[in-house]
């Protein structure tokens, strides 16, 4: 089934990519523009390499956390019987509204004196535990549970039947949402500047604030953007040829909910408590709080909604500019995985592991010289938020075309239907699910969007996370909670949409979702019969 | 085949269509009653005042806000196609940082020469002062430190708070680099460092450390105080305490935000208009009730509640050379400050 690359396909991902790819030249323009001598200095600087060696163990440390909460998290969500099963889903994704400098400094109002590494560690770990725990709840319920039965019928107790024939089948789903964890955290500097780590995206500011130096600032992001690629290319070798099979013909069913013992069952509710009130719970109580206890309490009603309205119409124009252009990537890396693919894919994620000052300043550098017309307009915004987060929508549109099955398509184009109609009415409509719940994601990221959206919005025009930039910075912390809040509360809107489907997914009467052993093993039993009925 | 050309068509049409209308907004822009001014000032700050200047003149000025320093290195990247013709800073470190590119137009006589020739240079003027000061937290240290030479003093041991990376501590140690000598600088840096400071970004995060008491005495600018008391609900709500320090000492340097015309349109008689504005009284007496900032044009009150200008400030210390920060950087790298 090795099909060649249509060659229109592999042209468009390319142009693609190296559109996206215009931090790289600016950083290199800016790097070497004067000579071999200040990238030396930043090279031969021993405080270099140890903010890299910092930000990589932040990176791994997070990312490991995330998966250690994440996986389990997943698990309980999509295969225990929980009682209020659909709350706890909403609420261990809900953590994905609530952005990392306002989470930072909600812990640092309640908590003064954390600080470090591993004050950071805690805060982008809560912040981040939802791009592990998505991918692989959805992975775990698309799962077929016939390799889990079998496993068992060949007498593996059932933890070691999920470890052995349902992980490793999730784990690209896990690898994936780790990938994302370790890149927002290189990039990311709202944590590591509020409890004050030194990593190379805080030096890489630091550049600039300091020495109004554009030079190592510029090396430092190569540095960067090196270092997410060989993570990139790590992640990618790990997915190798990892795929997932199916024993059966027909679709996949759910298989019975799993009954905990009472033990387990605190314990998996602990989790699910943590991940949601640490994660939502103590950014809200501080922002309350700051309301209730500062001078500059108020609410500006009209600027609130034009604030709010702006940030949701700049969220779905990026969205959608996002999900556009990491199409023909996602597409290519799903179903013709080759070299150029795989490069092409890892080209494609540079703009997300960069700060967003970086980001933004490239695309001044480069706006204002190509398209000056554009130049603080939506779309070259747009073009900007596309840059930054094409990956979160590439790999869930990787992830999603990937398991519909080629033959499909096949079978489509046998019966006449021209290639684009047959991808289009078959892969897309399949897929779509998954493609909404990336585009969901990027809605949610832009809208929190900051340094690149300060740069290049329409001049007079803001977003409810500039305006809380506006008000923190001169101390009005009361003023700036309502844009906090509204921020949260909007961000929950397309977190409960990506919570949704996984909510539905056990479609089981109501009365399932607690106690009655007898009402339990009942409608096991009765979901068992279906599925040997199918 | 017939679908992808409609497809090209419609992407053309929309790009023309898109090119069409960012094309009429260019145009207005160099409409005669147009202004647009980068600001690294807050717009909680600056709005106020735009809305007076736009009632009062009928330009309609538009404010990009941003930080100064971003807002600068956005500048110097936009180069000739910058659409600001105003650039307010928060510091002279982001003026002197564009002067230094040759991102600024010389500034016109009359609002040239307005301010001591101390706070201004030749492609820009200081709007208002502010001076260095030192907080500490009482309940720590009940006889705070009058020089910031102390500070390396063992008792202040993993208890002072600076920010290194902000512009305004730069222009500090450049300061003492200028009245002290680069080698007891150096000597200071390095004490600092050995007694174990705590790093911060922002001059705001100290002082709110210090009110914390996670930190005992921390190096600011002396409005933070101010502002800081008045958003708890007055000085009495306020655990972190305020020190000039001694006349002479580089703790007390006097640095200040200013104003500069890019290189778009310096013939554009708007964009003077504004810093005339921001010059005339009305404006300068705003600052000091608002901010607790210095008025820097001679015969205007200075705030109530700092000591006033004439009483602080080293000797006079060229702020053109405040922004020359490479050795200062050089000297911090040294002593392990600066990544």
């Amino acid at each position: 089934m090795n099909r060649p690359t249509p060659r229109s396909l592999l042209i468009i991902g390319a142009t693609v990519a190296v559109v996206v790819c215009v931090p790289l030249v600016y950083l290199a323009i800016r790097a070497f523009g004067s000579g071999w001598g200040p990238v030396e200095q930043v090279l031969t600087n021993p405080n270099t390499w140890q903010a890299a060696g910092t930000s990589v163990a932040l990176a791994v440390a997070v990312a490991g956390t995330t998966v250690a909460i994440g996986v389990p998290a997943a698990w309980l969500i999509t295969k225990a019987r929980l009682r209020w099963r659909r709350t706890w889903v909403v609420l261990v994704v809900l953590p994905l509204a609530v952005p990392s400098f306002v989470a930072s400094f909600a812990w640092l109002s309640l908590f003064p004196q954390l600080t470090g590494f591993w004050a950071a560690w805690l805060v982008l770990s809560l912040a981040t535990v939802p791009y592990v725990i998505l991918p692989t709840a959805a992975a775990l319920r698309s799962l077929d549970p016939a390799h889990e039965e079998v496993a068992r019928t060949l007498g593996s107790g059932p933890r070691e039947a999920f470890l052995r024939a349902a992980l490793p089948q999730v784990s690209p789903a896990v690898g994936g949402g780790a990938l994302l964890v370790a890149l927002y955290v290189l990039s990311d500097f709202g944590a590591v500047s509020i409890f004050r780590v030194d990593v190379l995206s805080r030096v890489i500011f630091s550049s600039y604030r300091a020495s109004f130096d554009r030079t190592s600032a510029a090396v430092l992001g190569i540095i960067l953007a090196l270092l997410a690629m060989l993570i990139v290319a790590l992640e990618q070798r790990s997915r190798g040829r990892a795929q997932r099979w199916r024993l059966a013909t027909s679709a996949p069913r759910q298989p019975p909910a799993l009954t905990l013992t009472p033990g387990w069952r605190a314990g998996g509710y602990g989790l699910l408590a943590a991940v949601g009130l640490l994660g939502v719970g103590v950014p809200i109580i501080a922002t309350i709080e700051q309301f209730l206890t500062g001078a500059s309490a108020g609410i500006d009603w009209p600027d609130l909604g034009a604030a709010m309205s702006t940030t949701a119409l700049y969220g779905i124009v990026g969205m959608v500019t996002a999900v556009t252009l990491a199409l023909p990537i996602g597409l290519l890396a799903a179903r013709y995985p080759t070299r150029a693919a795989a490069i092409l894919e890892r080209m494609s994620f540079v703009g997300h592991a960069l700060p967003g000052v970086v980001v933004g300043l490239s695309i001044v550098f480069v706006g204002t010289r190509l398209v000056p017309d554009f130049y603080q307009t939506l779309p070259l915004l747009a073009f900007a938020y596309a840059v930054l987060f094409i990956p979160k929508a590439g790999a869930a549109i990787r992830g999603s075309i990937a398991t519909v099955p080629t033959v499909l398509e096949d079978v489509a184009r046998t019966c006449g239907y021209s290639p684009w109609r047959a991808f289009r009415t078959v892969t897309m409509r399949l897929a779509s699910p998954g493609i909404a719940a990336g585009a969901v994601l990027v809605l949610l990221t832009v809208m929190k969007e900051l340094p690149a959206t300060l740069m290049l919005r329409p001049t007079g025009e803001d977003t409810l996370a500039t305006r809380l930039w506006t008000l923190t910075e001169i101390g009005s912390y009361a003023a700036a909670a309502p844009y906090a809040m509204t921020l949260i509360l909007i961000g929950a809107i397309p977190a409960f949409l990506l919570a949704f489907p996984l909510a539905r997914s056990v479609s089981q009467p109501e009365s399932d979702d607690g106690g009655d052993e007898l009402e339990d093993e009942r409608s096991a039993r009765r979901r068992q019969l279906e599925g040997v009925r199918r | 085949m017939k679908s992808i050309r409609l497809g090209t068509i419609i992407a053309l049409t929309s790009l023309v269509g898109l090119a069409g209308l960012a094309g009429c907004s260019s145009a207005s822009d160099s409409d005669a009653n147009a202004l647009t001014i980068y600001s690294g000032r807050n717009e909680a700050l600056v709005k106020p005042l735009i809305d007076t200047f736009i009632e009062e003149t009928g330009i309609q000025a538009e404010v990009r806000y941003g930080d100064s320093a971003e807002l600068s290195a956005q500048i110097a990247e936009e180069g000739a196609n910058t659409p600001a013709q105003v650039f307010f800073s928060q510091d002279a470190g982001a003026l002197g940082a564009l002067q230094n590119i040759d991102a600024l137009a010389p500034l016109p006589a009359s609002v040239a020469t307005v301010v001591p020739a101390a706070y201004r240079s030749t492609d820009w003027t200081g709007v208002t002062g502010r001076a260095r000061t030192i907080v500490y937290d009482p309940a720590k240290f009940a006889n705070p430190p009058t020089s910031v030479f102390e500070l390396t003093d063992p008792k202040y041991k993993g208890q002072v708070g600076i920010a290194p990376a902000n512009a305004s501590f730069q222009s500090f140690v450049t300061g003492m680099r200028l009245t002290s000598g680069d080698a007891k600088t150096e000597e200071w840096l390095k004490g600092i460092m050995a007694n174990d400071p705590q790093i911060f970004d922002s001059n705001l995060k100290i002082v709110q450390s210090v009110d914390a008491g996670t930190t005992g005495v921390g190096l600011v600018n002396h409005y933070y105080w101010f502002v800081n008391a008045r958003e708890k609900g007055g000085v009495e709500n306020l655990k972190v305490a305020q020190q000039f320090t001694e006349p002479g000492d580089p703790g007390s340097l006097v640095n200040v935000a200013g104003a500069a015309l890019t290189t778009n349109n310096a013939t554009n008689a708007n964009a003077t208009k504004f810093i005339e504005y921001l010059l005339s009284p009305s404006v300068q007496e705003f600052f000091a009730t608002t901010t607790f900032e210095y008025p820097l044009v001679p015969g205007i009150e200075g705030p109530v509640g700092p000591p006033p200008l004439s009483s602080i400030g080293v000797d006079p210390v060229e702020l053109n050379e405040l922004s020359d920060l490479a050795s200062t950087q050089a000297l911090m790298r040294e002593a392990g400050m600066l990544a």
